[in-house]
């Protein structure tokens, strides 16, 4: 299969007062489409940085970056973030809902990026809401569901623009074991029934195992596993 | 950009309600900035438009040369019949001058309102001051007699002052005056003030010199006539105005010092009012950056951000404004209140919020909103997207 998302020799440092430190050496992987890969290894480790790079949310200090089929590095900033609606869902750690709105409305946020109509919109955020077995939960804030409800909304939310790309950062990082199980198995019917790519963070060894490949970063590099998962 | 603006921004509406404290920081300050801003405006325009309409360019009056005002003047006798003969100046019927040498004296009278004693003016009126004033009309009551010591009273005076209703004896000089009626002439400087038989005032003061003469011009025009004349006579050292020019001069320094109480004050409490605005946006940015930073990772964009940051502070700002501009309206408008004058006596005049400072003082509210907002926006459009989300 093609590779759906592609580094080379990237690098990413911070500058923190007069420090700087590099995150990520000169890293370079490549993910294909249709792929589910857990991202491992200890705090500090740049898996979240790894994670923003491939979701646009930041760019590399040097090397390349293709994701979709675009050079993501060379875009501004206004254009990343047509970029990200159009190719990425983003699943968060803490769901990141917006508390005002009711689940069916915080879906429908990445249909207000496209030009569909709001029958339309309301039809695919009702899809969405199906596929993560939500649909009875539609009129409920988020203050209203469960950890585990309030991340099937968000899972929700990053599907339902249709996007090429999952990008799930510790998505069950904030869950017990069981809800994490489920929430798992979802992301695992997304990336086996829908061909949804996957890329997730985690710490947890239990969750990794549901991604069909593992990367393992240290110290800004990869240290197991392969760079062509 | 529409869609995605309107969604954030009706996002950050709703979410007001769980900000509520904070919010009332920007709608309480601007109201009362814009509060006090428009009923000292109204007051600069009351007192202004009172002393506009006490003058008619069709009349003139004159003083001794280098005069600023009434009291400071004083004019012979001899010389207020070269004035009234003057060419440019109407005659009625009878083919005599229609003028009034007038004097104008100093008495304390009781407020209404506190009881405090304050200056009132009363001036002594030629025969003619009726005709030459056509706006004044008696509405309760009689006009005085010649040679009697009586008074009419301008009905804002009554309004303010006690013991001046008709039937009232007012002393003043070791003289007993009755107040035999009440006069209008509709709401100008002269309806604050007292006005009697010019030679029987004249008398009780113990003068023989008058202050002003006014005349009634055949029209407008013939003032540079009656000007030229009177300014060329060498027996004359006076100084010739037309009515509202002499008003208008009047109220210029009181005009000046409400302006600079609106707009200083104002000014003032409307920078206190954007530091306000500054600290509620940073803080409504600030309790938002990770709904923002999810917005921008989900596609939204930095232009939508700013967009609805500056509706929610205009918004809040247009909010204050309106509940200011009410306020001052509701307690303010129709006010009738008296300062003192260029004669060192009390002018009443009433207050009005006009539509045009209603919407002078929502203008300011939403200036400050800008400004109060334009700082916040700019940084939840700047928020690093990737570190807001980390900071969660």
């Amino acid at each position: 299969m093609s590779a759906i998302v592609s580094l080379h020799n990237v690098v990413k440092t911070y500058t923190r007062g007069k420090q700087t430190v590099e995150v990520l050496h000169n890293l370079s992987i490549e993910i294909a489409q249709g792929d589910f890969v857990a991202l491992m290894g200890p705090s500090g480790s740049g898996k979240t940085t790894l994670l923003n790079l491939i979701g646009g949310l930041d760019r590399p200090s040097r090397g390349e970056v293709n994701v979709a089929g675009e050079r993501i590095d060379q875009l501004s900033s206004g254009q990343l973030a047509k970029w990200r609606a159009r190719h990425v869902g983003f699943v968060f750690q803490f769901y990141n809902l917006m508390p005002m709105l009711s689940a069916e409305r915080n879906v429908e946020l990445p249909l207000l990026l496209t030009n569909l109509s709001g029958a339309q919109r309301k039809q695919n955020v009702l899809a969405a809401l199906t596929v993560v077995g939500l649909a009875d939960r539609a009129k409920h804030k988020p203050a209203e569901l469960s950890g585990g409800q309030a991340q099937r909304v968000a899972i929700a939310r990053a599907l339902v623009a249709d996007p090429t790309l999952l990008v799930c950062d510790e998505p069950t990082g904030d869950l017990d074991r069981t809800t994490a199980d489920e929430i798992l198995h979802l992301l695992q019917m997304l990336n086996k029934d829908h061909g949804k790519t996957i890329v997730m963070v985690t710490h947890d060894p239990k969750a990794a195992e549901y991604a069909s490949h593992q990367l393992h970063l240290d110290k800004g590099q990869l240290v197991e596993g392969s760079a062509h998962a | 950009m529409f869609k995605q603006t309107t969604a954030i921004t009706a996002m950050n509406l709703r979410s007001i309600p769980q900000r509520v404290g904070t919010s009332w920081v920007i709608v309480i300050g601007i109201a009362v900035t814009v509060a006090v801003l428009v009923s000292v405006l109204a007051m600069v325009d009351g007192f202004s438009k009172t002393l506009a309409n006490t003058g008619r360019a069709d009349r003139a009056i004159v003083l001794r040369g280098g005069s600023v005002a009434e009291l400071s003047s004083t004019i012979s006798r001899d010389n207020t019949i070269t004035i009234m003969d003057a060419p440019g100046v109407k005659k009625d019927a009878d083919g005599k001058p229609i003028a009034s040498a007038e004097m104008v004296a100093v008495v304390a009278l009781p407020q209404r309102r506190t009881g405090t004693a304050a200056n009132v003016t009363v001036r002594g009126i030629g025969a003619k001051a009726l005709e030459l004033r056509p706006e004044i009309h008696i509405v309760a009551g009689r006009m005085f007699q010649p040679a009697v010591r009586e008074l009419i009273v301008g009905h804002s005076a009554v309004t303010q002052f006690k013991g001046v209703d008709i039937g009232s004896h007012i002393t003043f000089r070791n003289t007993d005056w009755t107040v035999v009626g009440e006069f209008e002439s509709g709401g100008d400087a002269h309806e604050s003030e007292l006005m009697g038989d010019i030679e029987t005032v004249l008398s009780a003061f113990r003068r023989n010199l008058f202050q002003s003469v006014t005349v009634m011009l055949d029209s407008p025009a013939a003032f540079a006539q009656f000007k030229d004349k009177l300014t060329t006579d060498p027996t004359l050292t006076v100084d010739v105005k037309r009515e509202p020019d002499y008003y208008a001069e009047q109220s210029k320094q009181l005009n000046k010092l409400l302006n600079f109480l609106a707009f200083g004050v104002g000014g003032i409490m409307a920078i206190g009012a954007i530091f306000g605005a500054l600290n509620t946006m940073y803080s409504a940015v600030s309790a938002r950056s990770l709904e923002i930073a999810t917005l921008r990772a989900i596609g939204f964009g930095a232009g939508a951000v700013v967009v609805s940051v500056f509706v929610e502070a205009l918004l809040l700002s247009l909010v204050g404004g309106l509940i200011g501009a009410a306020a001052a309206w509701l307690f303010f408008n129709g006010n009738t209140v008296n300062t003192l004058g260029a004669n060192f006596t009390q002018v009443v005049f009433h207050l009005t919020v006009t539509p045009h400072l209603l919407i002078s003082g929502i203008i300011w509210a939403c200036f400050i909103g800008v400004l109060g907002g334009l700082f916040p926006a700019i940084r939840a459009a700047r928020l690093p997207v990737a570190t807001a989300l980390r900071a969660a």
